[in-house]
């Protein structure tokens, strides 16, 4: 029977409000308010968790996103399950289910805990070293580690929650709603900033909001009720949006922030539903106010990693926020006045406190003396050197310290107690503000890194900027806000401060022990089961660089990125290896500060929204007919029509027959188009393409192929002049947008002297290809009014129609090697002029093909695709097309390149034809080409680019790039596969209709 | 992620935006006087600097028009902004 540690009401807690929840299959009850760390305290439940390596029992160490020891599994084997949720930071509800990590078969009993007595072997850089060899072991110990070292599960269902992003423009961002932050929040927005307000907990006023005593006051109130009616105040105005759950992740340049706002984790399970559960903010400020508050150090010493043993400020929040009692025999230890704090609110809720452990000797500030007040006994000049207790802390011993903190002398002293408070002092949390870009300064007195270059516009204020103390922090504030908002006055000039704290501190990073420190466990990391004796041994194995030691020894790479450990990681360093904390840096901060959730980051990005995807205006009548589709960058493209069953391979040897037998109907309206108009078009051009354009002729279309400055093959398409100054150029499918692009970048950097203007026109138009023997049968039906003879219509001409009086450009070009037409028409009336060229068509057995089939046709006639028998390396030569680079023109976009030493090579790679030995085998895309097998290693003279089998000429064909490919007609190669070699023939590229007597038929 | 003042339309985020390269490498009247070195230098060769840094930017997504940006990298400040054919600024 668990006991009950809720002390006295605390007014963020509704005890009319019960919840239960599960923990590790227990049902347990809190109230609203708590988290589930306070609940399962007040449960007294300690022990959460295991730790990473050792598999040590560990419990609850803080109450905030800093936790490194209680992360726990949520909902465990549904869709909702989420791992890593730091049980300080996720507040109750009805419903809640929790389980611990990385313990197996449970938290008490754990297989994995062997580890813990087998430390002495696994010291720090022990999976590297011994796992490293012989390699192809690893698959085997990778088994075993991952199995004993969970961290967690991930869902293996889909997310069934509801993300989004969203971006927020202010003036004035504050970061963090402590006392800092509040009275900056209040000075913006009385100023008329923009201004927007955020803190991670559910509440606002920081830990001066539960701070309810007479040792600190303002004004003469205590400082928590003149903080109440600040929040008050701020509330009204309406140039301020707070917004509390709300997590900054990343701090980015230029002031561009992301925030994780948490809206329904706090809510019960049935009142989520169609509710946004976590938003994305993207937040630009024109200035940021960086109040983060600090973090309290742990200390380290022997064993300081038991459950009971938490911070010393945690304990203070358990009692005076929560209202629970961390334990009923409570001691603290401590190198400053934080404890005493801690002590009185114990104190003053009735909470027992054995003894008191201070480094210090020579103390006596107010804080101190009301302490002792009420007979709280205090050893002074002392240190703990060791704790007992395996699932939860039952007693300390402790030792004098010398008096230059050394080492221990004197007796062993043992206490018993139930819960041990550390407090090593306080670490300004400057993760956000080095993450920005910031630099940061060592202050020696106090030894904490704080602010000292800003990158942005932005201050750290409070505790985030090293002032500590009630009256540092609303002395220095106003002054601050002043300069940095460019007011004249705050409200808050001459506040009267009473503030019991003295700022002493006696700082040892590893507390001296009676045993050598090989014989101890203190923990540095202790989500990753570092200790002080880790990183002696990376320092003694000859690290120096605290980022390489660092990932020696996993310091700080826990998913809490040692928030609480780093400074004493450093602090070690320094003092082993001499150095100066200020020399040694800090290691980088990187985002996220605390872990974001997949389905936050992708917001509504998911499913059918990952992607855009465009849709010719012919895309419903090939779904209709069962086309399947092939994505080309953003396009849907219908890839092949299977029929009656029948496979790819069946479909597209169909559709290729038919298409050179009669008639086929390919839906091209992806090819990217541009208009051209200007009176220097033709000029332009000419700069643009290898070929020559002034004399093409009204009417006329021609191919171009694109280079590259450095001469290779960008892109290619015909394009067709429409009028003395204007062209329709088409691209690539892929090219469309960076051709443009790079055409656009010439006439305005290269060229602003030429008249010309560019358009992208792909959308605008729907383009219908009609090929086949028949294919002028079909578009004179369907276009009664023109006159397509041969005469009047050649191969590479154009004519302006209609149909039904829908205005329409028709082509006679052809990619596939056939006759054929190209009907351009205005998109919205591309499925019907689709629907008459197949009603046309009919009688033909016009056969609707897709990209396959198109490709097949087109490598038959030996035609390239850019991008598949190109790869930003082929130079037209290379390519074998030599006939269509211009040798009269003086210039043209990547001439220059073309007899560098480099690309007047013999022996680069060409395209060539590939004839397999046994016509029935199909060479496979991508494969290797080589001469000589046995010559070792073996030469690669290049790779297939394109194969099919060519149902039009009974035969396996492909296209490959070999070296020196172009003086090899005829010569035998080999292409090797994993249980065979395929004997080839290198031929001519273009295996049909060499003659075009097909195209011009 | 960056602000760019845009000359033409005024601040908008850089991911509107598209870097392009070395700014003020002007294209060879005659390339086909040029040794290929002197070519090389063209194609190939450019500065990384540590520092203040002359580039080309589009606004990919919003005018479509090329400028140039005066920027440092090492702090990812941007110092001007200024129309193609105009001057750099001399400090
Ligand atoms: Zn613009």
């Amino acid at each position: 029977m668990s006991k009950n540690l809720r002390v006295k009401t605390s007014k963020f807690i509704d005890e009319t409000y019960k919840v239960s929840f599960k923990f590790n299959g227990t049902t347990y009850y809190g109230y609203k308010g708590d988290t589930l760390a306070s609940a399962l305290l007040a449960n007294d439940i300690h022990l959460v968790g295991r730790s990473f390596k050792y598999h040590r029992p560990r419990g609850i160490m803080t109450a905030g996103s800093e936790e490194p020891n209680a992360i726990v599994q949520l909902h465990n084997n549904t869709s909702r399950t989420e791992p890593n949720v730091r049980a300080t930071e996720i507040e109750i509800y009805e419903g809640l289910e929790a389980s611990s990590q990385n313990c197996w078969p449970s938290v008490n009993f754990d297989i994995g805990g062997i580890n813990n007595f087998l430390s002495p072997i696994l010291p720090a850089g022990f999976y590297y070293k011994t796992f490293m060899w012989p390699a192809n072991f690893w698959e085997k110990y990778e088994y075993f580690i991952r199995k004993s070292a969970g961290l967690g599960k991930s869902p293996t269902e889909t997310d069934p929650d509801i993300y989004e992003h969203k971006y927020i423009h202010c003036d004035v961002l504050i970061i963090g709603a402590g006392i800092s932050g509040i009275m900056a929040a209040r000075t913006a927005a009385k100023n008329g900033f923009k201004t927007l307000l955020v803190d991670e907990k559910s509440y606002l006023g920081g830990s001066t909001i539960y701070q309810n005593s007479e040792q600190f006051k303002i004004n003469n109130q205590i400082s928590n009720s003149w903080l109440e009616k600040e929040i008050n105040e701020i509330k009204k105005f309406e140039n301020l949006e707070i917004k509390t759950r709300t997590s900054v992740a990343a701090f980015h340049g230029y002031n561009f922030l992301l925030a994780r706002e948490n809206l329904t984790d706090h809510l019960p399970l049935d009142q989520r539903i169609n509710k946004t559960r976590q938003r994305l903010l993207k937040i630009r400020a024109k200035k940021v106010i960086t109040a983060t508050g600090a973090l309290e150090r742990p200390l380290i010493f022997d064993n300081n990693d038991r459950p009971g043993i938490l911070l010393s400020s945690a304990i203070e929040k358990y009692a005076n926020l929560f209202g629970v009692a961390c334990g009923e025999k409570n001691v603290l230890f401590t190198n400053n006045d934080s404890a005493y704090e801690t002590a009185i609110s114990l104190y003053q809720k009735g909470i027992n406190i054995e003894a008191i452990i201070d480094n210090r000797e020579e103390i006596d500030s107010k804080l101190i003396k009301e302490t002792e007040k009420n007979n709280i006994k205090i050893y002074k000049g002392f240190t703990v050197v060791n704790t007992f207790g395996y699932k939860r802390i039952n007693k300390i011993s402790i030792m004098q310290l010398s008096k230059d903190g050394q080492k221990v002398v004197g007796s062993k002293i043992s206490i018993a107690c139930d819960c041990l408070g550390i407090s090593g002092g306080w670490t300004p949390a400057v993760h956000l503000f080095t993450q920005s870009g910031g630099k940061l300064k060592f202050r020696d007195e106090d030894q904490v890194f704080i602010p000292d270059i800003y990158p942005s516009d932005q201050i750290s204020i409070g505790s985030c900027n090293g002032d500590f103390t009630l009256d540092e922090i609303i002395s220095s504030i106003p002054n601050k806000l002043k300069e940095f908002l460019n007011i004249k006055k705050t409200d808050y000039e001459n506040l009267e401060i009473y503030s019991s704290f003295n700022k002493s501190k006696r700082n040892i990073w590893l507390l001296p022990s009676d045993k050598v420190i090989g014989k101890t466990k203190p923990f540095v990391d202790y989500q990753n089961d570092a200790t002080a004796k880790d990183i002696k041994l990376a320092l003694r194995e000859g690290f120096r660089s605290i980022e390489h030691v660092k990932r020696y020894t996993t310091t700080g790479m826990g998913t809490d990125q040692g928030k609480l450990g780093n400074m004493h990681a450093l602090g070690i360093i320094s003092e082993t290896a001499g150095s100066k904390m200020g020399e040694l840096g800090t290691t980088t901060f990187r985002p996220p500060y605390t872990p974001l959730t997949f389905g936050t980051i992708v917001g509504r990005n998911v499913g059918e929204f990952f992607d855009i995807f465009r849709k010719t205006p012919v895309h419903d009548w090939h779904v209709k007919n069962k086309a399947e589709f092939e994505n080309v960058g953003q396009w849907k493209r219908a890839w092949y029509y299977p029929k009656d069953g029948e496979n790819m391979h069946e479909a597209v040897q169909r559709e290729s027959k038919a298409a050179r037998d009669s008639a086929g109907i390919l839906d091209a309206s992806t090819l990217g188009k541009i208009d051209i108009q200007g009176t220097d078009a033709s000029e332009f051009l000419n700069r643009v393409y290898t070929n020559a354009w002034s004399k093409l002729a009204i009417g006329k279309c021609r191919y171009g192929l694109m280079l590259n400055e450095d001469g290779m093959v960008y892109d290619d398409g015909v394009t067709t002049r429409l009028d003395e100054n204007h062209y329709i150029m088409t691209t690539t499918t892929g090219g469309a947008a960076t051709v443009l692009g790079k055409l656009e970048d010439y006439l305005q950097t290269e060229w602003p002297e030429l008249d010309v203007y560019l358009t992208s026109v792909t959308d605008h138009y729907a383009t219908i290809s009609v090929c086949g023997p028949s294919s002028k049968k079909i578009v004179s039906q369907v276009i009664p009014e023109l006159d397509f003879s041969d005469e009047s219509f050649p191969h590479m001409s154009f004519k302006n129609a209609k149909i039904d009086k829908i205005k329409c450009r028709v082509m006679r070009i052809s990619f596939t090697g056939e006759h054929s037409y190209e009907i351009n028409v205005q998109a919205n009336y591309g499925k019907s002029v689709w629907e008459k060229c197949m009603e046309a068509g009919k009688e033909f057995n016009i056969t609707p093909y897709g990209t396959e089939t198109m490709h097949l046709l087109r490598a038959e006639k030996g035609f390239i695709i850019v991008g598949q028998d190109t790869d930003a390396t082929m130079t037209p030569i290379d390519l074998q097309m030599d006939w269509i680079v211009s040798k009269k023109k003086y210039d043209f976009i990547g001439k220059r390149s073309l007899y560098r030493s480099d690309t007047i090579k013999d022996d680069r790679k060409q395209l060539v034809g590939l004839l397999t030995e046994n016509p029935d085998e199909v060479l496979e895309e991508g494969a290797q080409i080589v001469a000589d097998i046995k010559k070792s290693p073996v030469e690669m003279l290049g790779h297939v680019t394109s194969s099919y089998y060519s149902p039009n000429l009974k035969k396996s064909i492909a296209l490959g790039v070999v070296r020196g490919g172009k003086n090899m007609m005829g010569q035998k190669l080999i292409i090797p596969m994993e249980n065979k070699q395929i004997n080839v023939t290198v031929a001519d590229p273009v295996f049909l209709d060499k003659e075009n007597k097909r195209l011009n038929a | 992620m960056f602000v760019i003042n845009c000359p033409f339309c005024g601040e908008r985020e850089q991911s509107e935006f598209k870097a392009g390269g070395e700014a003020h490498i002007i294209r060879p009247k005659q390339p086909t006087e040029l040794s290929d070195d002197q070519w090389a230098e063209y194609l190939f060769m450019r500065k990384n600097i540590k520092g203040i840094q002359f580039e080309r930017w589009v606004h990919t997504h919003g005018c479509r028009k090329w400028f140039n940006v005066v920027r440092d990298t090492s702090s990812d400040k941007i110092k001007a902004v200024y129309k193609m054919g105009e001057k750099p600024p001399s400090e």
